[in-house]
């Protein structure tokens, strides 16, 4: 960057029409080559790109914004890009809350052996990636006579259990009341429905990972890679808002199974549970059973000094 | 400039000033590929290791970022850590701005565009730090207001966006409308710069509490929710950024023989003193905090500084990044750095601070910050190869942009290039 050059480039209109150099030519010539074969050398990666858009699904609007007959559109479209890519008929529906429900969860750690019965059940149901794998449930094994989750164990092998000295605490999305994954988002990708269950729309979702960082129970799970499921483990019965196969890059975790809940069924987990530890009701009915329990146990929330207010509860019967 | 004479050539005067911007533009191009070889093969040398970073990046588009160290449990990494040490560098361009424009500190004048111009490449720099971090980059349209469904003003994701969106704009005009109007050796009108340089003051400082807000914001994890998080950002912002640019400066010099007075870095060299001072108090500060109370809250210090349950990958780390920036404090405050002569300490003392302050703002912010996890799980986070290319790539980019923005800039505010009489 010297002066003389710089000096010279001043000379005006003139200068800028005047035939290039023979030298200034071949400098063009090899910049212009490094810049091309660069560029291609650099996208060659490009070449395994596996589109996974059609420009419809580009385009496509918010969950909120779409109309019941978009929502058609797009539910055949996601049954068949199953049956393109994995060859199962599937049935993609997009069930509403029922009006007057608040779904919630109790779990009696007293009951709870570890088995982890519940995890791999919700993988089963919910479609998750099984490489990389995805868990939605995680089971700490805590020393007894401690809250604190930094002497917990997550890695005990099931087959030992329940261990002396030990119990048992599963957690999974508390489906908050006040829930700052939600406030995270910068898109509005993730929401509360109106039956309590938090939801988030795959189709929508950036992948920016700030929700999984806001959430105080570690709930929340992101699709690294393109999530890989055996064809006959894939279960067919989706929901659009649940447990349809997620695309790559996008966020996931428990939605207390809102493909069954909503038409009556219990979650897979609480069905699963071997000890029956798991319950499983609606807050607005008296006659719940989840409202049974919050009336006769000594119930607790989990981190309740975060202010999520979690409708998941926790008791101990002993 | 054509000649105005009454209202009627006005059409005349605008397509006039549209094609000597046209004009403008043809030769800021021509200018942009002229000059040594040294000139070249720092340009070479930045382009290719771009290359290198956007076959990484294509790597990552491909596979996903199971590309990158990253995991559930640490679900941020060096992007996003580059990303937060980046923002204090652009906002630290208003330690030129400052005593330029409002203390009127005359040797400053010479070079507060190059500190608007940093601002303005680094910004980029951050943006792309962002998109690459993206699952989904393809949907980045979601955040556009109105097409998209921006979730302002909840989330504070959405408040960094319109930070950054509007700093980057403030600085981008500035830059664009100042030596443009020095081109064509023409007043520039007060009225359309000094506004925006007031205003980008005030949103220089916004722009990296937002940014800690980002953190501070999650109650969820003890080591960021502190209300220290965005002053500490500030001072340690105000510590880097000048550093970098006392380092810049004397390369410009060097290189192109431009007029950088030594009262510039006198001042600077004290902006740093007194940043890093106070940002260390600031540090020392939360460590008190942390450890004095032995509360269960503070496991995330203690996998920082100590190790934890066996786990030490930060410990290194934050040790050297103390280590340099109380060094450099030492230097800065000795009569070494002092001597206009021999800069060599100076240098030290700056590099030092930068490095140090990227660790501690960078890693050693962002990690901690994941473990243990809120389940209290321990996984330690070590960037891939790949991650780490992509994160050269981006740095290049932005060095190379803003040589190239020196590169026409130094012309025009030495005069040199400038829109000619004889048109
Ligand atoms: S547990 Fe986590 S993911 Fe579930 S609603 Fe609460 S904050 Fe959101
Ligand atoms: S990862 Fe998706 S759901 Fe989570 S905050 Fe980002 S855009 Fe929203």
């Amino acid at each position: 960057m010297s002066e003389k050059t710089t000096g010279k480039s001043a000379a005006g209109k003139k200068e800028m029409f005047k035939p290039l150099s023979r030298r200034s030519f071949l400098k063009a010539g090899a910049l212009g080559s490094l810049l091309i074969g660069g560029t291609s050398a650099a996208m060659l990666p490009l070449r395994k790109f596996k589109n996974d858009t059609s420009l419809e699904t580009f385009f496509q609007q918010h969950y909120e914004r779409l109309t019941p007959g978009r929502m058609e559109r797009i539910l055949k479209r996601i049954e068949n890009e199953v049956k393109e890519r994995h060859g199962i008929e599937a049935r993609v529906k997009d069930p509403k809350p029922i009006p007057d429900v608040q779904f919630a969860y109790a779990l009696n750690i007293s009951r709870c052996v570890g088995c982890r019965r519940c995890v791999h059940a919700c993988v089963e149901e919910n479609n998750q990636s099984r490489d990389p794998e995805i868990q939605y449930i995680r089971v700490l094994e805590m020393p007894d006579g401690t809250f604190d989750v930094e002497k917990s164990n997550h890695d005990y092998a099931p087959d030992t259990v329940p261990t002396e000295g030990k119990y048992y605490m599963p957690v999974q999305c508390q489906q908050c009341e006040n829930p700052p994954c939600v406030k995270a988002c910068p898109v509005g990708a993730t929401w509360k429905d109106d039956d309590g269950i938090v939801v988030i729309d795959y189709d929508w979702c950036i992948g920016c990972r700030y929700c999984e960082a806001a959430c105080p129970y570690w709930a929340r799970r992101f699709n690294f890679a393109e999530p890989k499921i055996p064809k006959e483990q894939i279960n067919p019965e989706m929901a659009y808002l649940g447990n349809r196969i997620r695309p790559k890059g996008t966020m996931e975790k428990c939605t207390f199974c809102l493909g069954r809940v909503r038409n009556g069924l219990l979650p897979k987990c609480s069905e699963a549970c071997p000890a029956g530890a798991r319950q499983f009701g609606n807050l607005l009915d008296p006659d719940s059973v989840i409202r049974h329990i919050l009336r006769e146990k000594r119930v607790y929330v989990f981190k309740e000094e975060v202010g999520t207010r979690p409708k998941f509860y926790y008791w101990f019967d002993k | 400039m054509e000649k105005i004479e009454n209202g009627e050539v006005h059409k005349e005067a605008i397509s006039g000033s549209l094609s000597n911007y046209g004009l403008f533009l043809l030769r800021a191009v021509r200018l942009s590929f002229r000059g040594h070889i040294a000139f070249y093969s720092w340009m070479i040398f930045l382009t290719i290791l771009s290359f290198f970073g956007l076959r990484a990046y294509c790597n990552q588009f491909v596979e996903g970022l199971i590309t990158t160290g990253m995991t559930d449990q640490v679900s941020w990494g060096v992007y996003i850590a580059n990303f937060t040490f980046l923002v204090g560098m652009a906002a630290a361009a208003v330690m030129l701005v400052i005593p330029a424009y409002l203390y009127k500190e005359e040797e400053m004048h010479n070079i507060v565009i190059f500190g608007e111009l940093f601002a303005v490449a680094v910004m980029i720099m951050c943006m792309l730090f962002v998109t690459v971090d993206l699952g989904r980059p393809g949907r980045f349209w979601h955040l556009i207001p109105v097409i998209g469904r921006f979730n302002f003003p909840i989330s504070m994701l959405s408040w960094d966006v319109v930070a950054l969106t509007g700093y980057f704009i403030i600085n981008a005009h500035v830059c664009g409308y100042l030596l443009y109007m020095k081109y064509l050796g023409q007043k520039p009108s007060k009225w359309l710069y000094m506004p925006f340089i007031i205003l980008s003051i005030v949103w220089a400082v916004s722009i990296h509490t937002v940014t800690a807000f980002l953190y501070v914001g999650i109650a969820g994890r003890p080591f960021w929710n502190s209300a220290i998080v965005a002053p500490r950002f500030i001072a340690s912002a105000f510590t880097a950024g000048p550093a970098f640019m006392i380092v810049a400066f004397q390369i410009i010099r060097s290189t192109t023989g431009y007029h950088i007075g030594d009262r510039v870095f006198q001042l600077l060299r004290q902006i740093v003193t007194i940043s890093l001072l106070i940002s260390l108090f600031l540090f020392g500060c939360e460590i008190f905090k942390e450890f004095y109370s032995q509360s269960l809250h503070n496991a995330s210090a203690r996998y920082l500084f100590f190790g934890l349950h066996g786990h030490y990958a930060l410990v290194p780390w934050i040790w050297s990044a103390i280590a340099m920036e109380v060094a450099a404090v030492i230097i800065l405050l000795s009569r070494f750095s002092k001597t206009p002569a021999r800069h060599i300490w100076l240098n030290l003392a700056c590099i030092m601070a930068t490095v140090g302050i990227w660790i501690e703002k960078g890693p050693g912010l962002i990690i901690p910050g994941f473990l243990p996890t809120p389940l209290g799980e321990i996984v330690e986070y070590t960037p891939t190869l790949n991650e780490t290319i992509v994160c050269v790539g981006i740095w290049s980019i932005g060095i190379l942009l803003f040589s190239w923005m020196l590169r026409l800039a130094i012309p025009i505010t030495s005069g040199m290039f400038h829109a000619t009489e004889d048109r």
